[in-house]
């Protein structure tokens, strides 16, 4: 109890907290912390922004803190020492309030900015390149609809390219994270939205489903492959030769519970495409407007048709979702 | 909707794991060992009048404290079983199902059957005794509130041994907790486990507003109040704002889960986002529902053990009522990551800042009242002077994540993880821990020990600072929340061992403080004389444990908000000794909260299993035992009588003659 009692091990636990926070990240090197591309270094350096300041916070705190319990423990004192009766004082209470406001004002402008910044193209004048990707439980659907391949758990981008991924989800929501090219967006059924990345240079990242998806959550991940722009081209055309065609059943196959390995194909049935949301009228921030223009129409009935709930609910009189909607529909497109 | 549909759910008796067998064989010996230790002693009868049927604040505080920490040591077996899991890749202590299981489980308990009670609980310990109330403004309703928290407790913990666990995480995102991704009975006892003791904590909020706004004791004006008095009519305004929007979200997904609706769905019109929406425009006030109290707390206690005046208490005020605005407008920061647009995401990242200006005044406020103090540090200031760091280490990392781009890069990783767990340990599970310790020997007539609680003090804080400083590394790292195995490979390996090393540090420090409880019920001085730590406020003007009148005569003398510490300096009594006492009036004894209750429990257990038939004669006697209350009104209170209060004082004088 002796050293309790001096007091000794609390600053010790003190300096070491403060030193782990400072030091600690300097070590990593793998993450966030390692940005491969425009959008991840955009938000590294938000990141180490705000890290700068909070240090500021937590080091004047800390310092006052510690010569604080130094100064006035009661056992460092006189045994007379009386503590004055002090209300308050405005001044300083000002200063305290108005130190914070600065430091909100001083992390707040850029992440405005940093936030329109991440709607739109890390690099405007490169043409990007779409890739559709779904995820399902517990895998992760890559679909190319420029090209008109499909693989999964694993995906291949062009480096120094600008990449437009349009993220859905087949069923549970998940989350598209890739940390080394940048932040992570949802996947939601029936809410495509876009999540834009690039990759600097070739090289292999580690991406993963991020939010829970049930049992085999921990086993969504894949790889992110950037290759250069010819090395892709020529990975396309050979998926396009070799791998085989995906059959609509297959597909409905490939979206049922469970794991499988790497795949590819070389073309993906038509029902496959990302669906559109199916309500017209609601405005998703994350999609792109124009998208949204040529949306053919809000086709859901074939949605979850082998689902055996639905098999009980049709015989309700009124009940019967497919037809409904459909009604809705025209009479809003009218 | 059929009531005469009795279906089974895959397992009714949970036993496929040595884990939960063990569990079934302890909670079976528990049940028999209690059952048989109260009936060989004739404890039944004592236990009815005193306990189950109790509406004493002081009582129903215990009971909240004690089913808290009951629930604290089974969301941190959760927790060390999750960390031994995760202690090094590809463990094999749990499977897949079980972990998500427990991961939900754990979340839940913690913060809805775990930090709330015990909140709950030191309100109702030190309000009414603040305030210089006899009780809370609806006793009865008082005792409702505890048995529903109750009930859903055990109906949510139930689930572990009949027909399985939640396994949606505690944040419950449709679709994946929806009918069709999955089906059985967890989702739904979570559903109601939830719905009965919210219910119950809204009334409690109800209960407390008005206690705290009517039954204040002459010249207690609202800006004498104590300042945990204060924090606590600022929860209760959340609570009642809040609460009802978890009650409508929760009957909406039972709508959709057990009668086919489609809130949620993703078909036919439903919308899953909803549902996040819904849950944290009630969970962000939740959670500021448990972080405000403890603020209170700090504020008492930091100002009675630095011997000085609370700094700046008006500003003190004005944070907290600040605060508890914006706790409203900031939920959307849960999920910037879903495509909220720019605009949207903007606004709620600086009102999501703007938090941190109330609490920095709050906190530089705490720091100059010990400045110029007389800083003594018993382990109820231990806990405080320690909220101070952790907590701020948290709220820096609060505002990091506030930041919407930034966070699209922490969001769902241990990053965040870390971020509230130190708010929340270091916030509100100190702060209980600094409430337990300052008011228990007001409830009781004696301190907890000194020793053996500064040992697990400092147990605890170096293994929590092990166990979540490196949740951070590991989540810039790229390890993302509720996976329950890894590879080696992610090279997440080392600081995911050191985390488990301070979980069972943890683990250590909480065996410690239940052993410091045991050796001090045994062993500790007993003092009945009520100021033991040199108090400002009126609860310590009063001898330990009080008479379940708690004040027999009015305080009359409230001239500041340290009262009985100014009454002390001019060396007066807080009560008019020459007054005669007069009879008192209070609140008897109910079983009606308790039979209630139980017919909730019976209802809870009918929907969870979706037996309807059940389900609604439970309802029927919850309804039907309000009923046969109000035709017994007549019964409520009694007074009591000035024989009585004065053969208390004699007998507390006698105890306190007889230890000097």
């Amino acid at each position: 109890m002796l050293p309790f009692r001096k007091g000794a091990w609390k600053w010790l636990a003190v300096a070491g907290m403060m030193m782990a926070i400072l030091s600690g990240c300097e070590p990593i090197k793998t993450g966030v912390l390692n940005p491969k591309g425009p959008v991840a270094q955009q938000q590294y350096d938000l990141i180490v922004w705000s890290a700068v300041l909070m240090s500021i916070i937590l080091i004047v705190v800390f310092v006052l803190f510690v010569v604080i319990m130094v100064r006035f423990r009661a056992s460092k004192l006189s045994k007379d020492y009386e503590p004055p009766d002090e209300k308050g004082n405005t001044f300083l209470e000002i200063v305290w309030t108005a130190i914070p406001v600065l430091i909100v004002i001083a992390i707040g402008i850029p992440t405005v900015t940093t936030t329109f910044d991440l709607e739109k193209s890390p690099s405007p004048n490169k043409k990007p390149i779409t890739i559709e990707a779904t995820s399902a439980q517990w895998k992760w659907i890559f679909k190319y609809p420029e090209q008109g391949i499909e693989t999964v758990n694993y995906v291949k981008i062009p480096a120094n390219v600008p990449v437009r991924f349009k993220l859905s989800s087949h069923d549970a929501m998940n989350s598209f994270w890739v940390p080394e090219l940048g932040g992570q967006e949802y996947t939601m059924a029936d809410m495509p939205m876009t999540l834009w990345l690039e990759a600097d240079k070739p090289g292999k990242f580690q991406g993963r489903g991020n939010n829970f998806t049930g049992r085999d959550f921990a086993k969504m991940v894949f790889t992110v492959e950037a290759k250069k722009q010819s090395d892709f081209d020529s990975w396309v055309a050979q998926i396009k030769k070799t791998a085989p065609k995906q059959s609509e059943k297959e597909y409905k196959k490939l979206l049922k519970p469970g794991t499988v390995g790497l795949q590819s194909y070389s073309s993906y049935p038509k029902s496959a495409e990302v669906k559109n949301p199916n309500m017209p009228g609601m405005n998703h921030g994350g999609m792109d407007k124009d998208e949204m223009k040529d949306m053919p129409g809000m086709d859901h009935s074939k949605k979850k048709k082998d689902d055996k709930k639905k098999d009980d609910m049709e015989d309700m009189p009124g009940m019967d979702h497919s037809k409904m909607k459909d009604d809705d529909m025209d009479s809003e497109k009218d | 909707m059929d009531l005469f549909n009795f279906k089974m759910p895959e397992q009714f008796i949970i036993m496929n794991n040595p884990l939960i067998i063990g569990a079934w064989i302890s909670i079976i010996l528990a049940s028999v060992g209690i059952v048989f230790f109260v009936t060989k002693y004739k404890k039944w009868g004592y236990l009815w009048r005193e306990w189950f049927t109790t509406v004493d604040h002081k009582k129903i505080g215990v009971m909240y404290i004690l089913a808290a920490l009951l629930m604290l040591f089974r969301g941190g077996f959760d927790a060390i079983l999750m960390r031994t899991q995760l202690a090094l890749p590809d463990m094999k202590v749990l499977d897949a199902q079980h972990y998500n299981e427990i991961f939900t489980t754990h979340g839940t308990i913690m913060i809805l059957f775990m930090a709330m009670p015990f909140i709950i609980g030191l309100m109702n310990v030190g309000v009414p005794l603040q305030i210089g109330a006899r009780d809370v403004a609806f006793p009865v309703l008082n005792a409702v509130s505890f048995w529903l928290f109750f009930v859903g407790a055990m109906v949510f913990n139930l689930s572990f041994v009949i027909g399985g666990s939640p396994d949606a995480g505690w944040t419950n995102y449709v679709p994946l907790s929806g009918s069709e991704l999955t089906p059985g009975v967890g989702i739904n006892y979570y559903l109601w486990g939830l719905q009965i003791a919210g219910i119950g904590t809204l009334a409690t909020g109800i209960n407390f507003f008005v206690t705290i706004l009517k039954m204040r004791a002459p010249g207690m004006t609202l800006l004498r109040m104590p300042m945990f008095t204060w924090s606590t009519l600022v929860t209760s305004v959340i609570i009642i704002f809040a609460f009802p929007v978890l009650t409508i979200t929760l009957a909406l997904l039972t709508f959709d889960r057990l009668f086919g609706a489609h809130f949620f769905t993703i078909d036919a019109g439903g919308m899953p986002m909803m549902w996040a929406n819904l849950f944290w425009i009630w969970g962000h006030p939740e959670v500021y529902i448990v972080i405000l109290p403890a603020f209170g707390i700090f504020s008492d206690v930091i100002s009675t053990f630095a011997r000085k005046r609370l700094f700046g208490y008006h500003a003190m005020v004005i944070s907290m009522v600040a605060i508890s605005g914006l706790s409203f407008v900031v939920w959307v920061h849960h999920f910037f990551t879903m495509g909220n647009g720019p605009w949207i995401n903007s606004i709620f990242s600086i009102t999501t800042m703007l938090i941190a200006v109330p609490t920095g005044v709050k906190v530089f406020n705490w720091l100059f009242t010990m400045y110029k103090g007389r800083i003594e540090t018993p382990a109820p200031m231990l806990w405080s002077l320690a909220f101070i760091p952790n907590f701020l280490i948290g709220g820096v990392t609060g505002v990091m994540l506030a930041s919407a781009p930034a966070d699209y890069q922490y969001h769902n990783s241990y990053f965040l993880v870390s971020h509230f767990h130190y708010v929340l340990i270091g916030g509100t599970v100190f702060g209980c821990m600094a409430g337990l310790y300052y008011w228990w020997p007001k409830i009781f007539d004696f301190k907890l020990n000194e020793r053996i609680s500064k040992w697990a003090f400092w147990i605890f804080i170096v293994g929590f600072n092990v166990c979540f400083l490196p949740m951070y590394l590991v989540g810039l790292q790229g390890m993302p929340r509720r996976i329950y195995t890894y590879k080696a490979e992610m090279g997440w390996t080392m600081w995911n061992f050191v985390q488990t090393i301070g979980a069972y540090l943890m683990g250590i420090g909480f065996i410690l403080i239940v052993w410091a409880i045991i050796y001090s019920i045994r062993h500790e001085k007993r003092d009945r004389s009520g100021d033991p730590w040199h108090g400002r406020t009126l609860e310590w003007a009063i001898p330990s444990p009080p008479p379940h009148y708690n004040f027999s005569r009015m305080p009359s003398r409230i001239t500041s908000a340290d009262p009985y510490w100014d009454a002390k300096k001019r060396g007066e009594s807080m009560f008019d000794e020459n007054e005669p006492l007069k009879p008192i009036h209070m609140p008897n004894n109910d079983g009606m909260p308790i039979v209630m209750s139980g017919f909730m429990f019976i209802a809870g257990f009918g929907f969870v299993f979706e037996w309807l038939l059940i389900a609604f004669i439970g309802l029927l006697g919850v309804i039907g035992t309000m009923v046969w209350r109000s035709f017994k009104d007549y019964d409520a209170d009694h007074y009591v009588q000035v024989e009585e209060i004065e053969r208390d004082q004699a007998e507390l004088q006698a105890s306190l003659e007889g230890r000097s």
